[in-house]
């Protein structure tokens, strides 16, 4: 792998850019491989890239349908904070900010992590309370938070709709100042040029279509570009896990597959510096990307879904909270809007699991949130896969944890996917 | 997508709400192993799918809709309550 320094990008500035390498190769599929990884999204990628780096398994594949980074790791809004209370969640995401933090070294790749800050704003008394709960927990158990008053508020965000009359009258925000956003292609891209750098081999263009099982154990794929085997195969296929996985066995699940839009404006001078949040009627989040645009997002739309496009409900319910937060925004113009299909689980909670089936290991139940899980899941994962048990940031991660009346239900909204 | 309520007529998805798959529930009795089944885990179907809505802003119907998660096509919506569909037969008449 060619190291990216300042030096690289004077010399190859001077003289014409005619010397830089591929970032990662495209590999033909082997016939075996110590691990096959299913699905090239950022999980994927980082999975084989910590089971090269963190366990010196070498002969490791990533499968991927399409082209990398084509699934919900190309269509999120970019968000990465850490602010959950539940044991077993917040230590694990914790970890994964504070990989995040030293990732575009570990990487040698350039993330843009921004840290800017996330401000959840609330609106009356009560949400108030159950932010302040939530931040003291966070500040209580090593992470950071901390409540910014009104015209704290306002001085960071004097874009927002301070008006006498505003529909929701904001009454302050809880910050964690760690949070913020990154680039979510350079992730992808990153993570595939240091997983290669190891020997880990990336095959585009290969859909993992049925289960090869020996005396009840899986021991391979097949695969649209033929057999390949493995003793172990880790799905990591985020929205597309119900139906693979019912080939490999796992019939039910504790998951419902649903969609998820976004929308990006055309670009604008800097004007939003931190990611901004409301729960007021339902869900809305927004922030600036280096290029200018406004990405915000709002709720799932509400069924199950594999149509990688939403519903004009969401974008009437989307808009109408973006103007009565900024009534400004009403006057920009929406570029482009897209949906990703989401894998829900029953409880909120992700799973990074070992599986009933030999072979088989399990990642997925990422709901809104997985990209900035994406170091954290590889990390666990790759340990998961390697040791054949959980490490101790993702035991509560498990497969069967309904079952043991120990799910992890953050939003407290039950076994209802739709209301997470 | 639209929903043909049986009792409204033709409506925008808006109005309705997912309440979940058409399933089996386990008798009251049966096993708690079943019952977390029942609650937590769901058969996992890409294509045509039986599932219940509830037309919320509307008449309140609890409805059984036959509909493509991949498509969207609505290839059926009835009262999940046949005897509901027999009262109303009877009223609108
Ligand atoms: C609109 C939207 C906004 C979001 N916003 C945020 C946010 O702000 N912050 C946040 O933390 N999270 C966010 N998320 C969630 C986050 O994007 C996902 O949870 C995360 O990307 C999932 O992990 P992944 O990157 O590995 O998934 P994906 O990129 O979807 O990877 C799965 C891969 O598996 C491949 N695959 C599927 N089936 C097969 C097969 N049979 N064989 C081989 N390959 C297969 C797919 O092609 C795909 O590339 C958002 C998601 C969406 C859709
Ligand atoms: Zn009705």
């Amino acid at each position: 792998m060619q190291p990216y320094s300042a030096l690289s990008v004077i010399w190859n500035g001077l003289t014409g850019q005619r010397d830089w390498s591929r970032q990662w190769r495209d590999r033909e599929p082997k016939s075996a491989y110590d691990v096959i990884v299913v699905g090239g999204g950022g999980h994927g990628l980082a999975t084989a890239y910590y089971l090269a780096k963190n366990h010196g398994i070498r002969r490791v594949a990533v499968l991927e349908r399409g082209l990398i980074g084509q699934g919900n790791a190309g269509r999120n809004t970019t968000i990465v904070r850490s602010n959950y209370m539940l044991p077993g969640n917040r230590e694990f995401y914790e970890h994964t900010l504070k990989l995040w933090e030293g990732l575009s070294h570990d990487l040698n790749y350039n993330l843009m992590f921004s840290q800017r800050g996330h401000m959840a704003l609330h609106f009356d008394p009560a949400g108030r309370d159950a932010f302040a709960r939530r931040y003291n927990t966070l500040r209580m158990t090593g992470s950071d938070g901390r409540w910014l008053r009104r015209d704290e508020v306002r001085a960071r965000a004097p874009y927002l709709n301070w008006s006498p009359d505003a529909r929701f009258p904001i009454e302050g925000a809880f910050v964690q100042e760690r949070a913020g956003t990154a680039r979510h292609d350079a992730l992808v891209w990153g993570l595939a040029r240091a997983a290669d750098a190891r020997g880990v081999q990336i095959v585009q263009n290969c859909e993992v279509t049925g289960f090869i099982r020996e005396a009840g154990e899986i021991v391979g794929v097949e695969t649209s570009r033929g057999e390949i085997r493995a003793p172990k195969v880790a799905l990591c296929v985020a929205g597309s896990t119900g139906p693979l996985a019912a080939r490999a066995g796992l019939k039910k699940l504790p998951l419902e597959t649903h969609k998820l839009q976004a929308f990006v404006t055309e670009p604008l001078k800097p004007i939003v510096h931190t990611v901004v949040s409301s729960a007021q009627e339902g869900l809305f989040y927004l922030s600036q990307s280096d290029k200018g645009g406004l990405v915000f997002g709002g709720e799932i739309d509400g069924h199950p879904s594999y149509a990688q496009r939403g519903g004009p409900r969401i974008y009437s319910e989307v808009m109408e909270k973006a103007v009565a937060l900024m009534p400004w925004i009403s006057r920009v113009r929406i570029l482009r809007q897209w949906a990703g299909v989401m894998d829900m689980s029953m409880d909120g909670a992700p799973f990074i699991s070992t599986t009933r089936v030999p072979g088989l290991y399990f990642n997925a139940g990422w709901n809104y949130g997985g990209f900035k899980a994406t170091p954290a899941s590889g990390w666990c994962y790759a340990h998961t896969i390697a040791k054949d048990e959980p490490h101790e940031l993702n035991a509560a991660f498990s497969l069967d944890r309904f079952a043991r009346g120990a799910m992890l239900d953050e939003e407290a909204s039950g076994p209802t996917p739709r209301l997470h | 997508m639209r929903l043909a309520c049986p009792f409204c007529g033709l409506r925008d998805e808006g109005e309705f709400a997912y309440e979940g798959p058409v399933m089996d529930w386990p008798a009251l009795d049966a096993r708690p192993a079943k019952w977390v089944d029942a609650v937590y885990l769901r058969d996992q179907p890409r294509g045509e799918t039986r599932e219940l809505w509830r037309h919320h802003l509307g008449c309140g119907s609890l409805l059984e809709v036959v509909r493509n998660n991949v498509t969207h096509e609505v290839a059926s919506v009835g009262h999940a309550d046949p005897a509901e569909t027999r009262a109303l037969k009877v009223r609108v008449r």
